[in-house]
């Protein structure tokens, strides 16, 4: 690890303290920008401050930092008020309303900017935009301590945040999910939204001055949307969120410093590469999620294919066994009549075989006692499923094997006995093939 | 030396914007003061030499912003109805590793670093990489599109800049030079610059002209397009490449917040006027060309004005303009109708109370009794949930039609066409009672509202055939009287709940 010998916990460590808890606390915002399809706000609002800082400016006629960030936080709350109101007023969508209004703010800014402040050094990246690896320099003392100013700004923009989701937490969830139910139950849905919008913009901007827009606006999105790919509750997702976000935090500031070192160059900006660890994260995530994961999501579909195939293939011989007691199929007669591809089919009987299903015959297969009764039930299941669709869903004959094919898999004995009692006593479906018992008669 | 014209670093680096902003007007004309803050009113010659193309830098200028909203308004239009409407924002983030990764490379093999097509391939290949981002996030996982686009945008951006900190190190190419070329600067737009816009966006909207039917279909009802055997996803990653060709081409011309609000607002505006896609495409074109044209104009003709600056607002003028006056959608024509639908709303139930309450006394049936009977206010207000001022704005409305006859103060008669208008209106009410009780299974108790719900919307073809229907099955009863009074003795249920709801 090329790099990490310069570890030096006193710079390092204030700088992984900012973006650990600028990371926090936009991240646990950022829950609910995501469950209400806002995760674009933190990107508008970063454009958006522009007016805001030109009208501080050419009120106060100073470039101090209060009156500037003042302004910066009544731009972006007005951001979002204007985005509610066109998409509630106009009909627009969220996206559009956003992009009408970060767009038209900043080039409002950019006017008032040449007009007020013509050749006059009214820079954002010097007023407003701090890099956060600049956090060690400029320190206050805080009751006999020197802290850095960002790690004591952050820190109470955390605190603010935490406690307006625990205290809220029950009205943020409700009114991020069902802002009507919300109204109906008797709290003001409105007034918790406007209260989150004016928290996100303070967030935003006290972030922006200290650490820098990209990791604000990354992990407004990132880590909630990781967390929300990881688990269906929302206590939990919040917690994963900050968790997540921290790490990103952390392993992007140890990768800006050592993953340059490997082509030969020295540390890169910390703020883009805890972006790109929370990207990771996310994709880490995205795949791997227990529940949601796209692999896991993949592998589930696969088995289930496999076992829908098996049962299809034990169910076939039972039939053809029907017609033909004598005859023993192998497996390219099996794969012509149920259109697999060879190898799965070979792969699913290979494991019937093991299984004790069927029995393999040099290369020709027939069905053991086992498999027998496991087919048996499978195809009485159809043909019940077929004589129930055209008695009581009044289907037509030709139509309805599509049908049972489908529900014959998912169809167990309990579902047998009903279907059995709700249609009409007949051994016979409607395609005049026998409905095989439950149990073997011997 | 257009390759020092490129744009370079975006959205976080807007100083350099500014720079850019505050020089630009001055090529046009050259400022007396550096202090100089005001607006000066230009003189009729600078109209003139704006107005008649007269000026060559403005006639580029104006002809590649007009080109250029044309063919971000008829995309935008697609991605708005899409609802990808910040793709472009997101787009234009993602190109940055590219440029960086480009530039990279080119100065290790010994190239020109900086020359323009090496840095535009950068750029659209990571592009690409990132619709393939969004497109996989938004088709494998349960994230929705905005998700998608905030987790591309800020990753990619997130990595260009960790690249850039990387590339302002090396030894090889000028890589300090980079951050100034920052944005477009729209007045500096070179005779090429427009050629390559007016081109690039003409390819674009044949393109969309040829694929109109189906990326409409896709727009609308993707599922249908997929169950029509449309490659919808071919198809979306075409849209989704026009955008970023779009975008890259202006991003390199006009700069990143005047490509994304030419992509949105155009046609978001465009979205008040039409419900018709071919129209919203067009209007938004319209609507596209004209910001380009009137934008670029006025920052010509007033110093200090930026070009770039003044398109977004004048496209957000006619953006609100639209919002508010735009006619099927727009907000003031939605609260006339609505306004006309309550006033109607409260005139029907006016007369169907006044109605009830002749007919409680069984004054019905002498015309002359009905119409010369007053009504005190008092127990009308007892029937609806109205507030005393509210009952009076509505029986002097009812009195301008000449429905009602008010002798005081409280006391109100139903003319005679209020009787008849009245009439028919109960008997509309119970008409669609008696349909809810006999085909929909409801309890009679219930019907009171539901056709409470339903009655001022019931045109007259459904009146016609609800009269067919259940005048034919209520025939059981007394036939003598005329409809309204048949149906009225029928159905004797509604009208107890009627008055139950009435307490």
């Amino acid at each position: 690890m090329g790099g990490l010998e310069q570890w030096n916990w006193f710079l390092d460590g204030w700088i992984i303290l900012a973006g650990v808890l600028c990371a926090a606390s936009t991240a646990l915002l950022g829950n609910f920008l995501v469950l209400r399809k806002m995760s674009m706000l933190g990107d508008a609002i970063t454009h958006a401050i522009l007016p805001g800082l030109a009208a501080a400016f050419m009120i106060s006629d100073s470039r101090s930092s209060l009156p500037m960030f003042v302004g910066a936080v009544i731009a972006g709350i007005l951001t979002a008020l204007f985005t509610e109101w066109i998409r509630g007023f106009g009909k627009v969508d969220e996206g559009a309303s956003m992009g009408v209004v970060f767009t038209s703010l900043f080039a409002l800014g950019l006017v008032m900017i040449v007009q007020a402040a013509d050749h006059v050094d009214l820079d954002p990246g010097c007023v407003l935009y701090g890099a956060i690896e600049l956090t060690p320099l400029d320190t206050i003392l805080i009751a006999g301590w020197e802290i850095p100013r960002v790690v004591a700004v952050l820190s109470i923009v955390l605190l603010i945040n935490l406690l307006f989701v625990i205290c809220f937490l029950k009205e943020l969830k409700l009114s991020s999910f069902d802002p009507a139910l919300a109204t109906t139950t008797g709290f003001n849905a409105t007034i918790i939204h406007y209260t989150l919008m004016t928290l996100v913009a303070i967030t935003a901007v006290a972030s922006f001055e200290t650490v820098g827009n990209i990791l604000v606006v990354a992990m407004f999105v990132v880590p909630p949307a990781a967390a929300y790919m990881l688990t269906d509750r929302l206590g939990r997702m919040i917690v994963l969120s900050v968790i997540l976000a921290i790490i990103a935090a952390v392993t992007g500031h140890i990768s800006a410093i050592t993953v340059p070192r490997w082509f030969g160059y020295h540390s890169t900006s910390t703020a883009g590469m805890m972006a790109v660890a929370s990207g990771l994260l996310f994709v880490a995530a995205a795949l791997f999620a227990p529940r949601h994961g796209v692999i896991v999501i993949f592998f589930r579909r696969q088995i289930l294919a496999w076992k829908i195939l098996a049962e299809d293939i034990i169910a076939l011989m039972y039939r053809i066994e029907e017609r033909d007691p004598q005859q023993k199929p192998d497996a390219n007669y099996l794969r012509e009549i149920l259109f697999s591809r060879s190898v799965p089919t070979k792969l699913t009987l290979h494991y019937l075989t093991k299984q004790g299903h069927i029995a393999d015959t040099n290369g020709n297969y027939e069905l053991t006692e086992t498999g027998r009764d496991h087919a048996r039930q499978l195809v009485r299941s159809h043909r019940l499923w077929e004589h129930y669709l055209v008695e009581h869903a009044g289907m037509s004959a030709e139509n309805i094997h599509k049908q049972a094919e489908r529900l014959e898999h998912f169809t167990d004995r309990q579902l047998r006995e009903k279907l059995n009692e709700d249609t009409l006593d007949t051994d016979q479906d409607p395609h005049g093939s026998p409905i095989p018992p439950e149990d073997e008669i011997r | 030396m257009r390759a020092f014209a490129l744009v370079l670093l975006f959205a976080s680096f807007w100083p350099h914007c500014l720079v850019f902003a505050a020089t630009e007007s001055g090529e046009i004309q050259t400022q007396e003061s550096i202090t100089d803050r005001s607006i000066a009113i230009p003189e009729w010659k600078d109209w003139k030499r704006v107005f008649l193309l007269q000026d060559y830098n403005t006639r580029v200028v104006i002809l590649g912003t007009t080109l250029l909203g044309m063919a971000a308004g008829m995309i935008g239009s697609f991605a708005l109805l899409r609802k990808r409407a910040l793709m472009g924002d997101a787009l234009s983030h993602a190109t940055l590793p590219g440029i960086a990764i480009a530039f990279i490379l080119a100065t290790s093999l010994g190239l020109n670093g900086k020359s323009l097509p090496i840095l535009l391939t950068g750029a659209a290949v990571s592009g690409l990489l990132g619709i393939g981002g969004i497109l996989l996030i938004r088709n494998l996982t349960r994230l929705k599109e905005d998700a998608a686009l905030g987790i591309v945008l800020s990753v990619f951006f997130g990595a260009g800049i960790a690249l850039l900190g990387v590339v302002q190190q090396m030894q090889t190419g000028h890589a300090a030079g980079l951050e100034s070329f920052i944005y477009g600067k729209t007045a500096s737009m070179v005779a090429s610059d427009a050629w390559l816009i007016g081109s690039a966006g003409l390819t674009c909207m044949l393109i969309s002209i040829l694929l109109y039917k189906e990326l409409t279909l896709l727009c609308f009802d993707e599922g249908f397009a997929i169950s029509r055997g449309f490659p919808v996803v071919l198809l979306d990653m075409t849209l989704m490449g026009l955008v970023v060709v779009v975008t890259i081409i202006g991003l390199q011309a006009v700069g990143l917040i005047l490509m994304i609000s030419l992509l949105v607002i155009p046609p978001a505006a465009a979205r008040f006027w039409t419900e018709k896609m071919a129209y919203m495409s067009l209007v938004a074109i319209v609507l596209g060309a004209l910001s380009g044209m009137i934008g670029s104009a006025m920052s010509a003709i007033f110093p200090n004005l930026p070009s770039g600056a003044m398109i977004v607002l004048v496209a957000t003028t006619m953006f609100l303009f639209s919002m508010v006056f735009g006619i099927p959608r727009g907000i003031l024509i939605r609260k006339l109708r609505r306004h006309q639908l309550n006033s109607k709303v409260d005139r029907q139930h006016l007369l169907r109370g006044l109605y009830e309450y002749l007919e409680a006394r069984g004054l019905l049936h002498d015309k002359q009794t009905a119409e010369s009977t007053f009504v005190p206010l008092s127990t009308l207000l007892q029937m609806r949930s109205w507030s005393p001022a509210k009952l009076k704005k509505i029986v002097k409305r009812a009195q301008r039609e000449q429905l009602v006859v008010a002798l005081q103060e409280d006391q109100i008669r139903l003319t005679r066409s209020g009787l008849l208008e009245a009439a028919r209106i109960v008997h509309e009410h119970r008409l669609w009672e008696l349909y809810l009780i006999t085909y929909a299974d409801v309890a009679a108790s219930k019907v009171d509202q539901d056709a409470d719900a339903i009655e001022h919307v019931l045109e007259p073809e459904v009146i016609a055939e609800l009269e067919s229907l259940l005048v034919r099955q209520s025939t059981v009863g007394v036939l003598q009287s005329p409809h309204a009074i048949q149906i009225q003795q029928e159905n004797t249920n509604p009208r107890q709940s009627d008055s139950r709801r009435a307490n």
